[in-house]
């Protein structure tokens, strides 16, 4: 074999090694799993991922740029509890749907001035932010589900577009949308760059700062987004949302190649790494396995999936 | 052969760069041996060889006549090695008795056994002759001090091999000659030194035998200091004549570029004014805390400016940040090159772009990538930037490329002054000339160049006038024909 193909096929095993793990445990699953591979069980699944899938896109921008967002769980869930009480005290459906949102990208404009203006971690401030937000949902609820009195609003979450469930069509559309702004603008490679190097990215001209709060006022407007969703698909915003949430979404996030330290990051890994995640608790369910063995599970594949990344940095 | 410690034909790559090739010397127990060679010669390399940080692709070391195979830092200790580097390893936060026996306490059943652990510490402190408290912690220390800590850590591990980093770079006469008493003491001791420097003056003055490195290479070793001299070891150090390394030419001057009247702000203070013509270098020369440094953290709009006047070709400007320096046409290649200027795991190309790809956008927001690989790979051909492809990673390569990165990523936006911190830093003896072509070349297409330098020769043999900074002030601006050592360093030395 002449160096160069050799080269170009280290290239493909350490850039794309987690599509090829994918679709080996896709052709797998197809096979030894009974009902995996129908047309019933393959909507379900995407159902499953929206949430996650969603948020992972901005995640992503968080990642790469170097910073880590725990808060998305309970903005999830405070969007969706701001939507539904909207609802039901104006009546009116898309203002409870845009006010839902807002609050969202509200949560994450905070989050993202603590983090560049006022210099505090991302780690902790969105760790706080989570819990204010989650104690936010539970004020505006009084701690109980909020029922949806209005059906128009189910309609975001359980209608259908050419036989597809509109939350799918939502969640594709976003992944190519991110998949462009990441490889094909000047803020994605931006984001890249401040995650390789901050310092240096803003000795090269980069604004840091405005960067990172677009990316975490965009996170929030996600997850708000996602927990409207939500909520549509439940036909109530649910205090108790999303639990851990986060952790799903940042797991899909490594598990898709984005590195921790920031720098690296790709769509099509993300798009994967939320399908792996996703993958597993079907496959998982369709076994019949209990919920508490699926928790060991994904921490399994969560961890080999790492140690797998950090073979492949040490190969280069 | 009597040799304690023996490289025999190291041989180190980096993508794209030999740091070292087919090295081979003994160093003798009760003997310091000097290593001396340019920025990038290989210096550094083969401490971290020897102190099990890198493994060579080839050769072996040996000690006392046995072969030795470190594949991590901790083999190397145990064989008695210890190297001690200009960035120190130490814990700021912990004490000095701490640090002394990081990873080895006298301890009783896990529990640490502080009586044993005071005695033992200040009894190496007595050894070190030196008089501080080892219940202080080392952030509180001097420099020097903390340089003692590090060598009483390596006595305490029995080390039987001490290598010295630029041991002195950040110190005082005083303090230097401490150390150099200890050295000594450890040679008396039996101890095997290396003892890493560029000042000639303290190979003479400390060294028994020494080794020059050029380009990764070993070019000689003395066995006798009384038959080599300063000027002999420089020469085998640079590979040619000196006084053409610089390759200077007159050129044309045309119009005022840049004007700078009384700026002031952090580390900066007074009677900073200077002016930049089209086809200027002009050089900053001072010590470390003159102000150099901090004069361009202003410029480039990192610090405030707090009072004084910027003109770039007559018109004032504001410089706020870094974009806003860049978008006035004033440009920064930074001193720490690894931390400052190049993104490390991003590649080549997107580190040439990452600025001016604004420039060439589809419908104002969208990449033009065929734009980008022209523009990466025109810079990649016209400064022969040695990297296997565009899209290598700008870590792989070596110091010189990764400046010519930089450069490149200047020379794609439009800029018409050039800030350089310390260009040739770290950079080996070939690049630094190519660096200087591209400042000239720069220079003679009416740009104009203000750049730092600590090594008086390379200012000196490079710029058209030379500005002198002593503590946050500009003492004086010289034109070539005016350049002495002496008229300089009287400047920029403190007085006293």
């Amino acid at each position: 074999m002449s160096d160069t193909t050799k080269s170009k096929i280290k290239y493909l095993y350490t850039n794309y090694s987690i599509i090829l793990i994918f679709l080996i445990m896709f052709v797998l699953l197809s096979i030894f799993v009974p009902y995996f591979f129908t047309w019933r069980n393959m909507v379900g699944l995407a159902l499953s991922v929206v949430t996650i899938g969603l948020i992972a896109n901005t995640m992503m921008f968080a990642l790469a740029s170097g910073d880590f967002d725990l808060s998305v769980s309970s903005t999830v869930a405070f969007s969706g509890i701001t939507a539904a009480v909207i609802i039901n005290n104006t009546g009116n459906v898309g203002i409870g749907i845009l006010v839902g949102v807002l609050a969202g990208g509200l949560v994450g404009l905070i989050n993202g001035f603590s983090i560049a203006k006022l210099g505090l971690n991302a780690l902790i401030t969105t760790l706080a932010t989570q819990m204010i937000f989650r104690g936010m949902a539970f004020i505006f609820s009084n701690g109980r589900a909020v029922g949806i009195s209005q059906a128009g609003f189910f309609t975001l979450g359980n209608s259908m577009i050419f036989g597809i469930p509109t939350p799918i069509v939502i969640m594709v559309t976003f992944f190519v949308l991110f998949g462009i702004l990441l490889n094909n603008t000047v803020f994605g490679k931006n984001t890249l760059a401040i995650g390789g190097n901050t310092k240096a990215a803003e000795l090269a001209g980069i604004n840091v700062d405005l960067t990172k709060i677009i990316i975490f006022t965009a996170q929030g407007f996600m997850a708000g987004f996602a927990g409207v969703i939500l909520a549509s698909r439940m036909t109530s915003g649910q205090p108790n949302a999303a639990q851990g949430l986060e952790l799903d979404v940042i797991s899909a996030c490594v598990l898709g190649g984005v590195s921790l330290n920031g720098g690296i990051a790709t769509m099509s890994g993300v798009v994967v790494g939320v399908l792996i995640m996703g993958m597993i608790s079907n496959a998982l369910n369709l076994l019949n396995v209990a919920t508490f063995y699926q928790y060991v599970v994904r921490g399994s594949v969560l961890l080999i999936a790492i140690y797998l990344d950090i073979l492949k940095q040490r190969s280069k | 052969m009597s040799y304690y410690l023996e490289f025999k034909n190291i041989t180190k790559t980096f993508p794209g760069v030999k740091a070292l090739d087919q090295i081979s010397f003994g160093v003798k127990s009760g003997s310091i041996h000097g290593l001396v060679g340019e920025n990038g010669a290989g210096k550094s390399t083969l401490l971290h060889t020897l102190s099990g940080a890198l493994v060579p692709n080839q050769g072996e070391i040996l000690i006392d006549n046995q072969s030795m195979n470190f594949s991590n830092t901790k083999d190397a200790l145990d064989a008695g090695i210890a190297v001690i580097y200009q960035e120190l390893n130490l814990v700021p936060d912990m004490t000095v008795a701490e640090n002394l026996m990081i990873g080895n306490y006298p301890n009783k059943k896990g529990f640490v056994d502080h009586k044993e652990l005071r005695r033992k510490a200040e009894a190496q402190i007595k050894m070190l002759m030196e008089d501080f408290d080892p219940k202080v912690k080392v952030k509180e220390l001097s420099i020097a001090q903390k340089q003692m800590i590090e060598i009483g850590k390596a006595l305490m591990q029995d080390a039987k091999i001490i290598a010295f980093d630029e041991p002195t770079s950040s110190l005082s006469d005083r303090e230097i000659k401490h150390l150099f008493e200890i050295i000594e003491k450890l040679r008396n001791e039996g101890k095997a030194i290396i003892y890493v420097s560029h000042r000639m003056e303290e190979i003479f003055e400390i060294c028994d035998t020494c080794t020059v490195f050029r380009d990764g290479k070993h070019i000689e070793t003395f066995r006798k200091m009384e038959e080599v001299n300063h000027d002999l070891i420089v020469k085998k150090m640079v590979g040619r004549e000196l006084n053409d390394i610089y390759g200077y030419e007159e050129r044309v001057k045309g119009k005022e570029i840049f004007r700078i009247e009384n700026i002031r702000g952090k580390g900066v203070k007074r009677n900073i004014n200077l002016t930049v013509q089209e086809g200027e270098v002009v050089g900053i020369f001072g010590l470390v805390g003159a102000g150099r440094t901090e004069l361009f953290k202003l410029l480039y709009g990192l610090e405030n400016i707090e009072a004084g006047k910027i003109e770039v070709r007559g018109q004032e400007v504001s410089l706020n940040s870094p974009k806003e320096s860049i978008r006035n046409k004033i440009c920064l290649l930074p001193e720490d090159r690894k931390d400052e200027g190049i993104i490390g795991i991003r590649s080549v190309s997107e580190n040439i772009n990452v600025s001016s790809r604004r420039h060439h956008l589809k419908y104002n927001f969208f990449l033009d990538k065929k734009a980008e690989k022209e523009t990466a790979d025109k810079f990649i051909n016209d400064l022969d930037i040695k990297t296997p492809s565009r899209n290598q990673l700008a870590v792989n390569l070596s110091g010189g490329n990764q400046q010519k990165v930089i450069l490149s990523r200047w020379l794609s936006e439009d800029i018409d002054v050039f800030l350089m911190d310390e260009p040739t830093r770290g950079i080996d003896v070939g690049a630094k000339y190519e660096i200087y072509k591209i400042m000239y070349n720069l220079a003679s297409e009416g740009k104009g160049i203000l750049f730092i330098s600590s090594d008086l020769p390379e200012v000196m043999g490079v710029s058209d006038r030379l500005v002198v900074m002593r503590s946050g002030e500009i003492i004086g601006i010289l034109d070539r024909e005016e350049f002495t050592e002496e008229k300089i360093l009287s400047m920029a030395l403190p007085v006293s």
